[in-house]
């Protein structure tokens, strides 16, 4: 590949920190605008927020403010540090997975070889966050919501995990990069006009990917963690103002980077048809493609939140283990004979 | 059967609690969980003590009155006009169909009959606030579970019915619009077509809830066989409306002790369920909103012409008596209980609200259940603060 | 036909709501979005709700008619309305007769932070001193504010709407109002 810029170390390193910055709660702000402001409200025939700037665009940094300026309360049984310290701890898991999110042929922060594999890893420390959250929290929902978070994101880390395995053995190869690469020189039937993209291969794991995204990412068929009308918002029960947001953030900070995810691997990322794949201009174009389809995964993702009432956790545990895991599986054995065969 | 199975239920229930105080005693880790009074799901201020082992609940105990307003004693020191107005904000959804059983038991003691006409525009308002009631629910019960869109729906198709009630009463919650002997005013001009227009947009309503809700797999796998009430328990605990009609039980009011209403004149079908379960709760009051919406649109084709006030004198005394008067309202059975000593007000109220005894039946039916059921069952129940505490 | 999942029947019901409140023109227009108009919801300080002309919003007084009688308060189930009067003579309505007694209504107050807006006092009212009209803003930072005296009672008189013929059928003779 080629080099873009040459820049010394410390150089690159901190313009790349500062867009990190800059971007993750960027991100999170065109999700709640876009989405949980306008696209719900739509679906619910109102106008969503519109008296903020144009088209209430300002809302949510209305609402920041406003969080900014309450009062930083504990609970007087709290485990201060650790109450503290666990909305730092989902945001940081947040912030790591972008580490490893390509936009474009070297628009990427670092280009891991197993890049999968980090983004898998990372993305479950989150959970330790929010059971820290529960516990620290001294309140009888919170450690039930935190109780609920834990056992969720374990069920559905594997089949996470298991979905995406499918991708990787078609890729040959675990660099996120690598997988974009793959799908754009891949061939349909000898037809390489547009690339291969997996979600056509592999659209058991796609779907697979998808659900169990929407549990990692506590969204509503599997919100049992948050459930506002059970437990009241579960694990962030007692959290205000700062501290809640930065909960917030996180949450669609994560959900932006799972629809990432997601497009990169299944969607063919930002490689768009007739580049080349390490053509320079795609350092311009590919992360208005990646946005693009990170904007139609995440409708997809929201879409269903807007809709579907909650499981109870006993079944959401039997769709895991029985249903998910197993399909995922056969979808690895699939993949691997068609991978010997072909 | 029903006698000595409530008493073993009893006994059952409380031994259960005297394991969870020893449990406590011994630490062995059973938790107190306080579900209200301030929790959405009890959309209100009931509070349930629940223990806890683990997800799954020991003992359920609603406690209530967080919100007794005394409207049995207020009653005592109005005139009977007065009264309606504090009766009006019993079951603050249904409003209209609380005045009528106790406009109708005064009318009773009186032995005045309120002319056709008003009967009829009476019946009307009383299928329409029971729309408006359901409506809620339908919507409400979505949200209980985590469905966030029903609710919006239900407000803004409930927003309809008001307004159509508002347009003839001048109140949207509170309509105050009975008066013994009749009613107070006549309904508008256009408002028969206004309302039979909303009631077709109801119905699409009802079908909307029915393909996003009632055919959900998931909003079937969590009501299913959750809560099951069987009818005789439902009948011991005195569960009335369609939470007896979800059990089996073919028992309506408007049916079966019709007060004078108009609903012998148009032909409807009650709505059972076998199951007893919180989907067939929320089945049987969808269709009944349906049921509603064409009993509305048949009474509104045949509204006689004539007065709408009997002659009552000017300041009402009702002769000294006593008048039990029920009606099936949106919520389930409600009736009043009249002492009259023949002066300007009643001597004493009772009132039977449907609410107090469907919820009655908690402790019951929640045992060994899971939290996130706790508030299945508590939204399929379906009551309304006011109704439970007045 | 097969029977569709439950799952994405749902998901069409709320996707065509999507559609509807975003895209509520017809014909060739649907393409322009417009949820202004697709929208059921009004946006409150910008336009307003007309509420129907026999909503309950606040009671006016037309002060002319009104003889200081005290039914409407003695009939008010929460009394929170408040009547002073005097008698006065006035001069005869015909040549020559005797000098009548009239009451002089000093003062009429209703207390909205008490008023429970049953209308019973705009019923049992005799003489049409009272009527109810649909206007709702009125809401004052302090709730002694919302103590409404005799001229301001009365300033609501011009609002008050006309009354609505009725539906066929009926034998209710449509009253005036007094302007």
């Amino acid at each position: 590949m080629t080099t873009l810029l040459a820049l010394p170390y410390w150089q690159e390193t901190g313009i790349k920190l500062g867009l990190a910055l800059v971007v993750i709660p960027t991100t999170s702000l065109i999700l709640v605008y876009l989405f949980l402001f306008k696209m719900m409200a739509f679906m619910q025939s109102r106008l969503g927020p519109n008296d903020t700037g144009p088209y209430g665009t300002l809302q949510l940094i209305a609402e920041a403010i406003k969080f900014l300026q309450k009062e930083d309360i504990h609970p007087a049984q709290a485990d201060r540090r650790v109450f503290r310290m666990a909305p730092v701890v989902v945001l940081a898991s947040t912030f790591l997975l972008y580490v490893v999110l390509p936009a474009g042929p070297d628009a990427v922060v670092e280009d891991l070889d197993t890049g999968v594999f980090y983004a898998m890893a990372v993305s479950s420390l989150s959970v330790l966050g929010i059971l820290m959250a529960g516990w620290a929290s001294a309140n009888k929902y919170a450690l039930l919501g935190g109780l609920r978070a834990a056992g969720q994101l374990i069920a559905y880390e594997l089949p996470l995990i298991l979905a995406v395995m499918g991708v990787v053995i078609q890729a040959e190869t675990l660099n996120l990069q690598g997988i974009v690469e793959a799908q754009a020189t891949g061939e349909i039937f000898g037809f390489g006009g547009i690339g291969n993209p997996f979600i056509l291969t592999q659209f058991l794991a796609f779907l697979i990917f998808m659900i169990a995204a929407q549990a990692e990412l506590t969204q509503t068929p599997f919100d049992m963690p948050v459930a506002e009308t059970e437990l009241v918002g579960g694990f962030h029960v007692e959290y205000t103002g700062f501290r809640f947001l930065l909960f917030f953030m996180a949450e669609f900070g994560t959900a932006f980077a799972f629809s990432a995810l997601a497009s990169v691997m299944f969607l063919g990322g930002w490689w768009i048809p007739g580049f080349d794949v390490d053509d320079n201009i795609l350092n311009v174009l590919g992360p208005g493609v990646m946005l693009a389809k990170i904007l139609l995964v995440a409708f997809f993702i929201f879409w269903v939140r807007f809709t579907y009432p909650r499981l109870r956790e006993d079944q959401l545990q039997k769709f895991a283990w029985k249903v998910l895991i197993p399909l995922a599986l056969a979808n690895i054995v699939l993949t691997g004979i068609f991978k010997v065969v072909f | 059967m029903t006698a000595t199975s409530d008493r073993e239920q009893m006994a059952y229930v409380s031994s259960q609690a005297a394991d969870a105080r020893v449990n406590v005693e011994l630490d062995t880790g059973d938790m107190t969980l306080n579900i209200g009074p301030q929790h959405p799901a009890t959309h209100g201020t009931l509070r349930l003590a629940c223990r806890l082992d683990g997800e799954q609940v020991v003992v359920a105990e609603p406690i209530m009155g967080y919100m007794h307003r005394g409207y049995e004693k207020l009653c005592e020191v109005r005139t009977y006009p007065q009264c309606t107005t504090l009766i009006n904000r019993i079951d603050w959804l249904g409003s209209f169909a609380n005045e009528v059983p106790f406009i109708l038991a005064a009318e009773r003691l009186m032995e005045v009959e309120a002319p056709p006409r008003a009967q009829w525009i009476r019946t009307i308002l009383f299928e329409l606030s029971r729309v408006a009631n359901l409506a809620l629910f339908l919507g409400d019960m979505g949200v209980q579970i985590g469905a966030l869109t029903p609710v919006f729906f239900a407000f803004r198709d409930r927003e309809r019915v008001l307004n159509q009630i508002e347009e003839v009463t001048g109140g949207r919650f509170h309509p105050n619009f009975d008066r013994i002997g009749g009613l107070k005013d006549d309904i508008p001009k256009g408002w028969v077509e206004e309302t039979r227009s909303v009631m077709v947009k109801m119905r699409t309503f009802c079908d909307e809830m029915e393909d996003l809700l009632v055919g959900n797999e998931i909003f079937q796998a969590r009501c299913r066989g959750v809560g099951v009430i069987p009818p005789e328990v439902a009948l011991g605990y005195g569960l009335s409306g369609a939470n007896l009609r979800a059990s089996g039980v073919d028992w309506d009011l408007r049916r079966d002790a019709n007060p004078g209403l108009a609903w012998d004149q148009v032909d409807w079908r009650v709505w059972t369920h076998p199951d007893g379960d919180s989907f067939a709760r929320y089945w049987v009051r969808l269709q009944e909103t349906r049921e509603a919406t064409h009993i509305v649109d048949q009474l509104l084709d045949g509204i006689p012409s004539g007065p709408i006030m009997a002659k009552v004198p000017r300041i009402i005394k009702v002769p000294a008596g006593e008048a039990y008067l029920s009606t099936e309202n949106p919520l389930g059975e409600m009736g009043y209980y009249i002492v009259s000593k023949g002066d300007l007000g009643p001597f004493r109220v009772k009132i039977r609200t449907p609410s107090f005894n469907n919820i009655s039946i908690v402790p019951w039916v929640m045992k060994g259940v899971y939290v996130p059921d706790v508030i299945t069952i508590l939204g399929s129940l379906y009551f309304i603060l006011g109704d439970i505490d007045r | 036909m097969p029977q569709l999942p439950g799952l994405i029947k749902g998901l069409g019901v709320t996707a065509k709501t999507a559609g509807r409140t975003l895209f509520p023109k017809r014909g060739w227009k649907t393409l322009i979005p417009a949820p202004q108009i697709g929208a059921v919801t009004v946006q409150y300080p910008h336009e307003k709700e007309a509420p129907p002309e026999r909503a309950r919003g606040v009671i006016a007084l037309h002060e002319e008619n009104c003889t200081a009688c005290m039914l409407c308060s003695r009939s008010c189930p929460d009394w929170c309305i408040y009547i002073e009067g005097h008698k006065v003579k006035a001069p005869p309505r015909r040549e020559g007769g005797k000098p009548r007694t009239v009451n002089m209504l000093d003062r009429f107050d209703i207390d909205y932070a008490l008023c429970m807006y049953c209308g019973i006092c705009v019923d049992v009212c005799p003489f049409d001193a009272l009527f109810w009209t649909p206007e709702y803003e009125y809401s004052e930072p302090r709730i002694a504010d919302l103590l409404h005296d005799k001229d301001r009672l009365g300033e609501w008189m011009e609002t008050v709407p006309d009354f609505l013929d009725y539906e066929a059928g009926s034998e209710q003779k449509v009253r005036k109002v007094p302007r």
